[in-house]
């Protein structure tokens, strides 16, 4: 078992995370910030019981208030990811053709915390999306606009964008709590510890006994979801079918970047500031070369002379 | 013959110099409504497009403001530019002509134009930039509504959004570069700016630039 998280301290603490340990920040180039001890959340859904303490937490702690719902005959509720709800257990019945039993998969959807983060590559205002070193992805609300192009960068469909307020939203990885020592509101209500918290690499060892231990149970083909292809995440499964995350609810296989996302934000921009340059500077040039294009003096008396008849 | 003094026949005016009547107060009004909001349009765009120029989004106070007033802008652009395209689409019709015209371009660019064709109304250039303007505002308003999330949001896949946002930050750089080429024409051929101003040009500009426009006016009359 990973040791549970402490009890906050009640005296008050200093925060340790701040603008000083920044190494992305959207829209902005910025000096890399000073490191942090790496951190992540490992969500093991083969010990998930589908309580939801963790989405009540998350509501609690973060102060949001969800609409009451309705029931379309599934236990997802509300039936995504919301402006309030920043995390969502997603429950799949899933068929397994090899034993022919019904498995209950329940994934807890939210904010990966890409090492590589598309939405913060996406985002056009400064500092709205900012990355901190110990790997944490947070939305920082005063300074988004609300042009939901995080939405397009994101290959995880995670940030909701408020029509009422103009901002996005999504899990803070409970920036506020980690910067004080304390782990997200999450993992402190989970009751199974299917959520633990701590430094990554802890989280990766902690994850291979989990997996041998499923690996042991017959579940062959049990491992980690900590996707390369987003340089890794800060938020990590341990999967009882880490050979086709697709049926938990969706989740995907070996996802990036989009390519759309990285041609819009990398050749686009260079290029299209290029050719408008180009295009301008070539006027200036060609003015400077060949000079107005005037009327003379003989054409406007040739003008007259057709205006008053005399030439055809 | 008249007497002295200027008179008026039709839409050329004689006198010293002669005035040629190109556009009505109605043209030019759309004109000027048209390019207004296409300026804007180039300026909030572009403070979204790169970082570099995100101070731009000040002239529409903020970020958020910049995001929510751009696709209404775009809105106003796309009617006035239907207006335009309803006046002008017979006259920006390609004809043999133009493919002459445009065959000796190095006469164009150094502004020998006594070697070229004689032009009705608008040459291949204008013309050019007429229908280039009109496919990409086209391209503009459909990739624009497919981001306009605040209403159309719910309508589009994140993959439809995605191809969205990449088609119309490269229709609004081919836009802007033709804006250029549009702006630039008019200030190096000196005399062109009038026609939009006050709705006249001189017959010198007219026989140089427009001769065949220019005579089927004075024979028309
Ligand atoms: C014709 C109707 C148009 C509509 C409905 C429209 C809509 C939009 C929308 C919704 C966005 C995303 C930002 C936001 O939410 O405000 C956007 C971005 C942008 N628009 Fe437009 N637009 C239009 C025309 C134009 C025109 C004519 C230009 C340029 C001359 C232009 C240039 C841009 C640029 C450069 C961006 C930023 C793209 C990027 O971030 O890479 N738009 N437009
Ligand atoms: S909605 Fe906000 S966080 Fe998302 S890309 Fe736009 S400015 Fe950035
Ligand atoms: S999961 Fe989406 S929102 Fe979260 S860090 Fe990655 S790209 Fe950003």
């Amino acid at each position: 078992m990973y040791p549970p998280l402490p009890n906050p301290s009640v005296s008050p603490v200093a925060a340790k995370l701040s603008d000083k340990n920044l190494m992305r920040r959207s829209a902005s180039t910025i000096p890399q910030g000073e490191p942090v001890q790496q951190v992540a959340k490992l969500i093991d859904t083969s010990k998930c019981i589908g309580c939801k303490a963790c989405q009540t937490a998350c509501l609690e702690w973060n102060n949001l208030k969800e609409e009451v719902g309705f029931n379309t005959g599934s236990l997802t509720n509300p039936h995504d990811l919301t402006t309030a709800s920043w995390t969502l257990m997603r429950f799949t019945e899933w068929v397994n053709p090899e034993t022919d039993n019904l498995e209950w998969l329940i994934r807890k959807d939210g904010c990966m915390h890409c090492a590589d983060p598309g939405c913060l590559k996406a985002c056009p205002a400064p500092g709205a999306i900012v990355q901190y070193t110990n790997g944490i992805v947070d939305f920082v609300k005063e300074n988004c606009i609300g042009c939901g192009y995080c939405v397009k960068g994101c290959p995880f469909n995670i940030p909701r964008i408020s029509k009422a307020e103009g901002k996005a939203y999504k899990c803070t990885l409970c920036s506020d709590r980690v910067a004080v020592g304390q782990g997200p509101a999450c993992a402190k209500a989970c009751p199974t510890q299917a959520i633990v918290f701590g430094p990554k690499e802890d989280m990766k060892k902690h994850a291979e006994a989990r997996i041998k231990d499923l690996k042991s149970r017959g579940y062959k083909n049990a491992g980690l979801y900590d996707p390369p292809g987003v340089g890794g995440t800060h938020v990590m499964y341990v999967l009882h079918h880490a050979d086709k995350p697709e049926i938990y609810a969706g989740l995907p296989n070996n996802p990036t970047i989009s390519p759309l996302v990285e041609v819009w934000k990398g050749a686009v921009k260079y290029a299209g500031l290029a050719v408008m340059g180009a295009a301008a500077a070539i006027g200036v040039v060609h003015h400077l070369v060949n000079g107005p294009n005037r009327v003379s003096r003989e054409e406007e008396e040739a003008a007259k002379r057709l205006a008053e008849g005399e030439t055809k | 013959m008249s007497g002295a003094g200027p008179s008026t026949s039709g839409s050329v005016h004689r006198g010293d110099p002669v005035l040629v009547d190109r556009y009505t107060v109605g043209a030019r009004m759309n004109h000027w409504v048209t390019a207004t909001s296409l300026v804007l349009l180039a300026l909030s765009g572009l403070s979204l497009f790169h970082p570099s120029l995100f101070f731009l989004s000040s002239l529409f106070g903020g970020g958020s403001w910049t995001r929510v007033i751009h696709p209404w802008i775009g809105l106003v652009l796309f009617v006035g530019f239907l207006g335009l395209f309803l006046r002008f689409w017979k006259l920006n019709l390609w004809n043999r002509d133009d493919r002459k015209w445009l065959l000796s371009p190095r006469a164009i660019l150094t502004g020998h134009e006594e070697t070229l064709p004689e032009i009705g109304t608008y040459n291949a250039g204008q013309k050019l930039v007429f229908w280039q303007m009109s496919l990409l505002i086209i391209v503009l308003i459909v990739s624009g509504i497919a981001m306009w999330d605040e209403y159309f949001g719910s309508y589009f896949s994140i993959t439809q959004k995605r191809v969205a946002v990449l088609v119309h930050a490269v229709a609004a750089i081919g836009a802007i570069c033709v804006w250029i080429v549009h702006i630039y024409a008019a200030i190096w051929v000196r005399g062109t700016i009038s026609a939009m101003t006050r709705g006249q040009v001189t017959g010198g500009w007219a026989w140089r630039h427009h001769r065949k426009w220019l005579r089927n006016l004075v024979t028309k009359h």
